[in-house]
């Protein structure tokens, strides 16, 4: 008995260790500064923080050429309004009326904007522009202060309006 | 000096009856065997087509070019293959300039050993090559609408095949360990804005690529050069070029590019998430918007593809969509790539209409503009794979319907 738990054993060491050796094993400072990814859930939220009042001054700053001074839209599609337009012959997806998550705002500000110089933004700053987009969407107050705790809480409001792939619709 | 064979050659001619005879219509012959011949162009180490022809890529209207499109020339199209330097572009934040000796991979997450791979490393692996078309979601996007583009370019033209070759992500990620909690995979691109799309782990590990090669050489750097992404029969934003990190995960990352863009609208209001697959479509190339046809014989010809597998029949209508033929389906036919029907055809010079409709292997038959609008309505913008049909005229110009 002891001998077959013994081969067992040997066998699922053989069945997972790496077949090639190729690659070598990355440090975890190295994956940390690699890997940013905000999720739904809050993993990966960076620490740090911002709120509307800061949020509203950046925007100015490095925003509101493309996306309009209060987000209305510009050479950029509007990020807010739209809400209750999605069932219209005129549906207006924005920020506040389509976007299910409030991380993937922190997320795709933090990765790619502003458009010509993404990645320039701090942690603070991206926090603070995320609360002002969404205090502009009417989904938090004018005194919202964004963190990696709150962030993940706030509820978008259409949050509910995603369906799985139900294709081949067509029969 | 005269080249010994073509001193043999004449006498030979010269000797035979055949030789006879093309003396005979020495007066139609081509001007260049006449007189003294100039020498052709030396031999050159990197080749270019002939300066006769003039396919292009299609640029789009965008403020932006970083941010911006380009569409394969169909109409131009010829076999299976698009040329790299005609395969579409979709880029989010402009194509990087990207030295492969700096390049990495990382896998990390939800596996046993986080790996770095070097494009050195990932090149010693084994790898496989696979001709696979490539489609972003957005093409023909315009079908939806009253106004359907004019040409095979513009309607359908974000669509490309190559012959790709690359490691199998599942050797990857089995050398990484891949954990049972894994249901997802997050890849990130070394672009500007670092584009990242989630993909089920289900489909990473059955035969999606980390491709470094197309056409028989090193990915274009508009391709994703060094290293992309390649997954094969899903929508080009999947597929994630100059790929730099991929971490495993319980859930999908819900980015920018799953969640505001590449989602279907319906019209009850609710939208589709992850509509990966590019469901069967066919397309009439030859002749196509902006040709000028003679009355007498004309192959029509075309492209079918589906990224549920092989196409298995292509039917051709002349007289829009009254009768229908079988169009004959060339060889190698091959899963989710394109394949190319042909069928022969007299035209009479009298007004017609040209459609395809092509059956892939799960016995999907691509549906017409009509079916597809009564389920999704007009503003699903993804994903249209609707019959497309080009009116001849009597004077032979060929236009969309």
């Amino acid at each position: 008995m002891y001998r077959l738990v013994l081969l067992l054993w040997a066998l699922a060491a053989v069945a997972q260790s790496p077949k090639y050796g190729v690659g070598r094993t990355p440090t975890p400072d190295e994956i940390h500064q690699w890997s940013f990814s905000a999720r739904p859930d809050g993993k990966g939220l960076p620490a740090g923080s911002g709120s509307v009042a800061p949020g509203k001054e950046i925007f100015t700053n490095r925003c509101s050429k493309c996306h309009g001074s209060a987000g209305q839209g510009g050479d950029a599609a509007p990020l807010v309004g739209g809400r209750g337009t999605l069932n219209t012959a005129k549906p207006l997806k924005t920020v506040e009326s389509y976007w299910p998550y409030a991380t993937t705002v922190f997320d795709y500000v933090k990765r790619a904007m502003p458009f010509n110089q993404p990645g320039t933004l701090t942690d603070d700053q991206v926090y603070a522009v995320t609360a002002y987009v969404l205090f502009l969407g009417r989904i938090v107050p004018e005194n919202a202060v964004l963190d990696a705790r709150s962030l993940p809480k706030i509820r978008m409001p259409n949050r509910d309006g995603f369906v799985p792939d139900p294709r081949p619709d067509v029969r | 000096m005269i080249p010994i064979h073509r001193i043999r050659r004449r006498q030979w001619l010269g000797a035979t009856a055949l030789g006879a005879a093309l003396s005979a219509c020495k007066q139609n012959a081509p001007v260049a065997d006449e007189g003294p011949r100039l020498l052709g162009a030396t031999v050159r180490p990197y080749g270019e087509r002939s300066e006769f022809e003039t396919a292009k890529r299609l640029l789009a209207n965008d403020r932006y070019l970083e941010e911006s499109q380009t569409r394969t020339p169909l109409g131009e199209s010829v076999g299976i293959l698009t040329p790299s330097s005609l395969h579409y572009e979709r880029h989010h934040s402009g194509v990087p300039r990207i030295d492969p000796a700096q390049h990495r991979l990382l896998i990390h997450g939800l596996v046993d050993r986080p790996l770095v791979f070097t494009v050195e490393d990932i090149r010693r692996l084994p790898s496989v090559s696979r001709i696979y078309f490539l489609e972003c979601s957005g093409n023909s996007g315009s079908e939806w609408g009253a106004r359907p583009a004019a040409t095979a370019q513009q309607s359908h033209g974000l669509a490309s095949c190559s012959e790709w070759t690359g490691v199998p992500l599942s050797l990857l990620l089995a050398e990484a360990g891949i954990q049972k909690s894994a249901q997802w995979l997050i890849a990130e691109g070394a672009d500007a804005c670092k584009m990242v799309r989630s993909l089920p782990v289900s489909k990473g590990m059955d035969d999606v690529l980390v491709a470094w090669g197309q056409n028989g050489e090193p990915l274009r750097p508009e391709q994703g050069y060094p290293l992309r992404l390649f997954v094969p029969g899903w929508e080009g934003n999947v597929n994630v070029k100059w790929l730099r990190r991929i971490e495993a995960s319980d859930q999908p990352a819900m980015a920018r590019d799953e969640t505001s863009k590449y989602t279907d609208l319906m019209p009850d209001g609710t939208a589709r998430i992850f509509t990966f697959i590019m469901e069967a479509k066919s397309l009439v190339t030859y002749p196509s918007g902006g040709d000028k046809l003679k009355p007498g014989f004309c192959e029509i010809s075309g492209l079918a593809w589906s990224g549920r597998g092989l196409i298995r029949r292509v039917e051709v209508s002349t007289d829009a969509g009254r009768t229908w033929k079988d169009a004959s389906l060339q060889e190698p036919r091959l899963p989710r790539a394109f394949t190319r029907f042909r069928l022969p055809w007299n035209w009479d010079g009298s007004e017609a209409q040209l459609q395809s409709r092509c059956t892939d292997e799960t016995g999907y038959v691509q549906p017409s503009n009509q079916q597809l609008t009564v389920l999704r309505g007009l503003a699903s913008t993804y994903h249209y794979n609707g019959i497309k049909a080009w009116k001849v005229a009597a004077d032979g110009s060929v236009t969309h319907v």
